[in-house]
């Protein structure tokens, strides 16, 4: 009993610092509202990446690895997992509220809601985008281009 | 290395240099793509190509138990050592004959992913249920342009036919009884023929397939991408910055 009440409050523990960790593409969100801190082990924090060829993914690990070492965790591992792959179904409702703030439309499964002046008039420019988690979107009505992460 | 590890090796190692390969071939384009959109796109796919290879030869690494890692792999081996289907190694040409061998390897690529997925080695198959997510966009991609370029202007149509005559002949190796994927020939057909049809093409003439590949026999192309490729590490090896 005691053992698990200690290792829940690990996991709690790990979650609040890395939801201090920002993406290093999308300073905007951490890595917990992304859905990359997977689960909190007794001795292992797991992560999962988001595209297999995101270049972020080092910068991510380093990052991470860092906030823990400064909190004092020096010693918990970190591991990488790859299945169940990566879904943007995971990022917290949280995450998607601050992507639009920031000007990114968050994957919803409907249109792209221009995040400028929130109209859903909007369409798709360029599938591939400035990263491998976004497309290119123009909103019809006020005209302005805006990035959309992908449903993934 | 045991008989199944050295099996195991084998097939990462395919799945790898495929993605490998065809990863740098399409970097070729960054900077030179007819239009800013189809620059991101050709990089990006090229970029999940990367992706997956570093994860599929970091596990041939494992199954081979010598030390070696994902980038020994890439950048330290020389032509015949490397497994990759002769499609993945051809020349980009014009932008028709990258889509040209895009449209055919993509969507083989993406029922063998599929096929991978499913099956019992649980560390490739994790790769490649990530793999086939990626692979989805680079299929609509590869559709969506061979349609627009074979249905487009006289001259899109003509460099489209040129493309898939040149890419054809590397077909059958993907196909190959003793090691390809014969059991995805039927389902890949009618994907093909379904595009080729809304382009307004017909397939190209069936002709003599040239293999080797799997086996190390490349063509000449394979020597001149890995010279660029491997440039750095063979001048400085293990260089850091």
């Amino acid at each position: 009993m005691v053992a698990a009440a200690k290792s829940v409050s690990l996991k709690d523990r790990v979650f609040e610092i890395l939801s201090h960790v920002p993406d290093p593409e999308i300073p905007c969100i951490s890595v917990v509202d992304l859905g990359i801190v997977r689960d909190v082990t007794d001795d292992t924090v797991l992560i999962t990446p988001t595209y297999t060829g995101c270049p972020a993914t080092l910068a991510i690990e380093a990052d991470i690895r860092t906030a823990l070492d400064r909190a004092g965790l020096k010693t918990i591992k970190l591991a990488t997992i790859l299945s169940p792959p990566w879904t943007t179904d995971w990022i917290s409702e949280e995450g998607h509220r601050k992507l639009y703030a920031y000007g990114i439309a968050p994957p919803t499964r409907s249109v792209a809601q221009c995040p400028r002046c929130g109209s859903a008039h909007t369409e798709e420019i360029s599938r591939f985008g400035s990263t491998p988690c976004k497309s290119l979107h123009r909103c019809l009505e006020c005209r302005e281009p805006f990035d959309r992460f992908k449903c993934h | 290395m045991t008989e199944m590890g050295n099996e195991r090796f084998n097939h990462a190692v395919r799945l790898g240099d495929d993605a490998l390969i065809l990863g740098q071939r399409l970097s070729e384009w960054c900077g030179h793509a007819p239009m800013l959109e189809i620059d991101l796109s050709l990089a990006n796919i090229g970029l999940d190509l990367i992706g997956q290879a570093t994860h599929f030869l970091g596990a041939a690494a494992e199954a081979e138990g010598k030390g070696r890692d994902a980038d020994a792999l890439a950048f330290r081996r020389d032509v015949l050592d490397f497994h990759n289907c002769l499609l993945v190694e051809q020349p980009n040409g014009d932008f028709a004959q990258t889509i040209a061998r895009q449209v055919l390897f993509s969507n083989w690529h993406e029922l063998l992913l599929r096929e991978v997925s499913d099956a019992s080695d649980a560390q490739l198959s994790a790769i490649a249920q990530k793999g086939v997510k990626e692979v989805a966009y680079h299929v609509r991609f590869a559709n969506e342009w061979t349609v627009r370029l074979g249905d487009g202007s006289e001259e899109s149509r003509v460099r489209m036919i040129a493309g898939l005559d040149w890419m054809w002949r590397f077909v059958d190796e993907l196909f190959d009884p003793k090691d390809g994927a014969p059991s995805l020939r039927p389902e890949w057909d009618a994907r093909i023929a379904k595009v080729l049809s809304e382009a307004g093409l017909e397939q190209p003439k069936p002709r003599r397939g040239v293999k080797g590949g799997r086996n190390g026999h490349h063509s000449e192309h394979l020597g001149h991408l890995l010279s660029e490729m491997q440039f750095l590490q063979r001048a400085y090896p293990d260089a850091r910055w």
